[in-house]
Parts: structure tokens; C-alpha cells; sequence
């Protein structure tokens, strides 16, 4: 991705609101056409670096490019190219389904016709052209969420910012959601998601952004990130004092950890090694898994949970 | 949202305006026009029955007429006026307050090239284009009544239109510091229902004490768009507070093109600092 063209670039950005920091000093690139995560807890930062890459917010401190045009100076430069779909739902209730992207096309200076030829086509992708004619209240959550992703597309934007696309939704409307976003990045279009769901940020992100307390804890691909930090298998036991102990004496070189009511061990050797241990606790719920990308989450964050 | 930076200066509290002010009102004039009926029946029934309650009932006590004409001809620019000041009024609050924080339609505008100047502009254009719109009708209702007697009521949606500005910039303001949509009551009541009743709106000011014609005259807004209108309904008001009915209609113009000017200003500042966190 390097040797592509950057589209975004932070550099210092910094977000205050009187005495509290949302935004700490934070440098990222994102370049064309990849699908970066911006991934953390609530209140970490996400929806606020969003909002001012699409000119939303003033920044505090530091630079912010889009495009290489600056978003202090040329917003509306920018927001002519970006399309955002934001996380809370704020389709027009007053008007019909295929209205709704009509008059938002509209404000980017979207001839009549050629906004009707675009809404239809988005419609069909989104799976929405049944609820052509329907009121914005009468889609689900999902609809309403694919319709708000379809109206983000309007201005056939250079780049996509999509706040929590699936939060709020159930399964099915979230594997619909993610099926939508991959076929978009196919098609090229680079995206920024937010998201605090970890298996999302894996399944969709050719790159994540750990974000916590307003400043990027750790940045990598979802595999890197899992590599680095956890190693290629985890295992899960009912907490126990016995059993901590057990484990730290059989595996000397890997990292247990207690999470709650629960002991993961880390290792970043083959599977085998944990063969060994399994036997030695029958009916504690023993499991061994593949790592993800939650394990990373926790492990960089849960410690100051913990404190 | 570019001189958020240096939001101190003068030059940065001027909106930065372009035609894309209006994408935002027709996106409010489509929404009307869905609805048109609903809108248009309470402009063309208020008035009747005002005419009614007033004309057959109040007004057969007024003998002598008013001012020179009968009562009902004296209310006729009341009535107007009034209708200009709810339609702005009520647009630019509960109606502006709907879109801004339950619909969060203002947020949705903003992502796109339209600037939260335009945003709000677009909304203060539209709430001035229904005190325009209901004025109108109650002009119609007005002239079939047959309560018109100069050529000049052809301007009264122009004057509609500019005093519809004025109540909008006003409604803007409390629409920025609303916390929540009952706060408008306070308006309401202290603002709004005062105007409608002591504005030379169904008795001339000339009747009331002179410190109370100085207070409708100095800070009642309606108390100009009733002059102006009817002067233009019936060619001439009487003279009040010692001053002589042409100084009455320039000062009224002058009075609504100064406080519109400011307050449009400071509606769109209050907005965004609203908005824009």
C-alpha cells in the first residue's frame, strides 16, 4: 500500500472541548483504495476524527488533508468528494425512499435526471428497489442503514466514511452490510470505518487503527496485529488459582492472563504445545481457538480496564 | 466552517452565502407542497373566523367605526399581519427545531458541499416564503370580504415576505438556545401572544397610554408590519405618539430593515455555535 497515493494525512490532529481531549494529537495516512478501521471503545475518538475529515468539526490543533487540499480552507472542495454515512440515522423521515436521494443529490449539484439514473442504480446494489416509492419510516433498521450507505454513494465520492455501519443491526443485516462494503472496496473505493466490533474490523479492514482515549494505540493488518500481540492460538479456562499456577509451570514462555472469570494463555507456538496441558483439566471448560483480533483488543487495552 | 479558526473578527461572523441557500429551501417548499391542503386550511379559516367573531359579533358593538372606516376594515391588516408573524414564527421554531434536533436534517446538509450558513439562510428564506404564502391567502380572504380600498394591497406579499424575514430571524435565535422543544412556549407567551393583542392589531394604538405606545412602537416588531400593511390595505394610518403617519411608515421601514439585518446575522452565528462544537 506505500508506494500508493496518500488521500489522507494527519498529522498532530487535535480535537479539545475546554478541558476534556477527544482527539489527542494523532498522525495516520490513509491511501487510495484501502479500507482502513478506525477501531475502539465508545468515546475513543472514532466519530470525532470522522467528523472532521468531512469538515464537520474545526480542529483544534494539527493539520488535516484530504486529497491534499486542507480541510481548514477547502471544505467544501472536500466535502464535494467524500461520502459519509453517519451513525445516527438522519434520513429525511419526509420524504419517500428514492426522494431522499434525489434532493440529497441536489446539494452536490447533481443534474435532475443524472441524479435519478444514479439513485436507481444504487437502489438495485443496495437491494432496495422494492421500497422505491416507501416512506423512509416504514424501512428497518438494516434498510435505513443500507439506504443511508446508498445516499453516501450520491456523489460518486473518492472516498467513503462509514460511522458504525452496523451497529444496531442483527446478524443478517450486518452480513448484508459487510457483503455491500466489499463489493465496494472491489470496486476501489477507499473507506474509513469505525467500529467497536472487532470480527467487523477483521473481516472488512486491510488495515486497523487502534484508537483509545483519543490517541492510535497500534496500527497494523488484522493478521500483523494478532501475530505481534497474541500469537496463533488461544486457550480459554474457568479461572482458578490451581490452574493459574499449573499453566505458568507447563508453559514457561507463554503469557497467561486473567480476564474476569476467565485464564487465556497466549502462545506463539503451534497448536501442540497446548496438547500437553488439555489433559490436565478435565470439566474446567477448556478451549483452544484461533487468535483474533479481539484478544489484541483486549490485551492492549483490557490492563486499563483493570486499574 | 472554513473561519472557524478566527471566529473572533468581524469579517468571520458575516455569512458566507451562495445559491446553494436555496437547495435548502426547495427542499422545504417540496416537503409543503406534499402536504399543501394540510397547510393552507388553517390560513384560509383563521381569518374567516376572525372576520366573523370579530365582524358580526365585537364588531356590531363599534357603532361609529374606527379611524374613519368600519371595525372589520380596521382589522383586515391586523389579520395579515398576524398571519405573517405564525407563519415565520412557528417555522423557524417548533418546525426549524424538528428538522435540527430530531431529524438532524441540518447534519445531513452540512456533510455535503452546502455550508451550515446556507443551512440556516435556506431555513430563515423558507420561514419568511410561508408568512408570504399565508399572507396571500389572507389578503384573498380579506378582499373578498371586500375590506380593500387602495391598489397598493398588490404589495402586501412583498411586505409579507420582508416582515416574514424578520419573525423568522427572531424564531431563529430561540430555536439556538432551545434545550428542548417545550421551551418555545416562553416565546410564545411572553413574546408572540402580547404582539397579537397589543400591536394596533384589533384597536388603534392611539387608545392606549403613551409609555405603551412607546413600547409597541420601539420593540414590538409586529407593531410595523400592522402600519405597513395597513397602509397598504386602505391608504392611511392615523397618527400616533405625536408623530405624523408618513414619519410612522419611514421609521416602521427603517425599524424592520435594521432589526431583520441584525438578527439574520445573529441567527445564522448562533446556529452554527450550536451546530459546530
Amino acid at each position: 500500500m506505500n508506494s500508493s497515493e496518500v488521500l489522507i494525512k494527519a498529522t498532530g490532529l487535535t480535537k479539545k472541548y475546554d478541558d476534556f481531549t477527544a482527539v489527542d494529537s494523532i498522525d495516520f495516512e490513509v491511501y487510495k483504495g484501502e479500507c482502513v478501521g478506525f477501531l475502539g471503545p465508545n468515546g475513543a475518538g472514532k466519530t470525532t476524527t470522522v467528523r472532521m475529515i468531512y469538515c464537520f468539526l474545526p480542529l483544534t490543533e494539527g493539520t488535516l488533508t484530504v486529497a491534499g487540499m486542507d480541510v481548514s480552507t477547502q471544505a467544501r472542495q472536500i466535502k464535494a468528494m467524500v461520502g459519509v454515512s453517519p451513525q445516527d440515522d438522519n434520513l429525511d423521515p419526509d420524504f419517500t425512499v428514492i426522494k431522499n436521494l434525489q434532493v440529497y443529490a441536489r446539494y452536490f449539484d447533481i443534474p435532475k435526471d443524472e441524479a435519478t439514473k444514479r439513485a436507481t442504480e444504487l437502489l438495485k446494489f443496495f437491494q432496495l428497489e422494492e421500497k422505491r416509492d416507501v416512506s423512509i419510516n416504514a424501512l428497518s433498521g438494516g434498510m435505513k442503514r443500507r439506504l443511508i450507505m446508498a445516499r453516501a454513494l450520491i456523489n460518486e465520492p473518492r472516498i467513503l466514511l462509514l460511522d458504525e455501519p452496523t451497529t444496531g443491526l442483527d446478524p443478517q443485516g450486518r452480513h448484508i452490510v459487510w457483503d455491500e462494503i466489499r463489493s465496494l472496496r472491489k470496486q476501489g473505493v477507499t473507506i474509513i470505518l469505525t467500529t467497536h466490533y472487532m470480527d467487523e474490523a477483521a473481516a472488512l479492514c486491510d488495515r486497523i487503527l487502534i484508537i483509545e482515549n483519543g490517541k492510535i494505540i497500534e496500527t497494523g493488518t488484522p493478521q500483523e496485529l494478532i501475530r505481534k500481540h497474541v500469537g496463533e492460538d488461544v486457550l480459554e479456562v474457568e479461572y482458578d488459582e490451581a490452574v493459574v499456577e499449573i499453566l505458568k509451570a507447563e508453559l514457561p514462555d507463554a503469557e497467561v492472563e486473567v480476564f474476569g472469570e476467565q485464564v487465556r494463555v497466549f502462545i506463539k507456538q503451534p497448536r501442540g504445545v497446548f496438547e500437553r496441558v488439555v489433559k490436565k483439566f478435565p470439566g474446567k471448560n477448556l478451549t483452544i481457538r484461533n487468535a483474533n483480533l479481539e484478544d489484541v483488543f483486549l490485551k492492549l487495552t483490557g490492563r486499563k480496564l483493570k486499574e | 466552517m472554513t473561519q472557524q479558526r478566527n471566529s473572533g473578527s468581524l469579517g468571520s461572523r458575516l455569512p458566507q452565502l451562495t445559491y446553494r441557500v436555496w437547495k435548502v429551501w426547495r427542499r422545504n417548499f417540496e416537503v409543503f407542497l406534499k402536504t399543501w391542503h394540510v397547510n393552507f386550511l388553517p390560513s384560509l379559516f383563521e381569518p374567516i373566523l376572525y372576520l366573523a367573531a370579530f365582524g358580526f359579533g365585537l364588531g356590531a358593538l363599534i357603532t361609529g367605526g374606527v379611524e374613519g372606516g368600519s371595525y372589520l376594515q380596521f382589522i383586515g391588516p391586523g389579520l395579515i399581519a398576524i398571519s405573517v408573524m405564525y407563519g415565520s414564527f412557528f417555522e423557524c421554531t417548533y418546525a426549524s427545531f424538528v428538522r435540527m434536533y430530531f431529524q438532524k436534517t441540518f447534519d445531513a446538509i452540512i456533510a455535503t458541499p452546502v455550508s451550515v450558513d446556507e443551512v440556516i439562510a435556506g431555513e430563515l428564506l423558507w420561514g419568511a416564503t410561508r408568512a408570504t404564502i399565508n399572507a396571500t391567502i389572507v389578503l384573498g380572504v380579506i378582499a373578498a370580504f371586500g375590506l380593500v380600498s387602495s391598489p397598493l394591497f398588490l404589495l402586501v406579499p412583498v411586505l409579507a415576505f420582508f416582515g416574514g424575514l424578520l419573525f423568522a430571524a427572531l424564531a431563529m435565535c430561540f430555536t439556538a438556545v432551545a434545550p428542548d422543544i417545550d421551551f418555545f412556549n416562553f416565546p410564545t407567551f411572553l413574546f408572540i401572544t402580547p404582539m397579537f393583542l397589543l400591536s394596533g392589531t384589533f384597536f388603534p394604538l392611539s387608545l392606549v397610554p403613551d409609555a405603551l405606545q412607546a413600547v409597541a412602537f420601539g420593540v414590538l416588531p409586529l407593531t410595523h408590519v400592522v402600519n405597513l400593511t395597513r397602509e397598504l390595505l386602505i391608504g392611511k394610518i392615523e397618527p400616533f405618539l405625536g408623530l405624523s403617519s408618513e414619519l410612522l411608515l419611514g421609521l416602521s421601514i427603517v425599524w424592520i430593515a435594521v432589526v431583520t439585518l441584525v438578527f439574520f446575522v445573529l441567527a445564522i452565528n448562533l446556529m452554527k455555535r450550536r451546530l459546530i462544537k
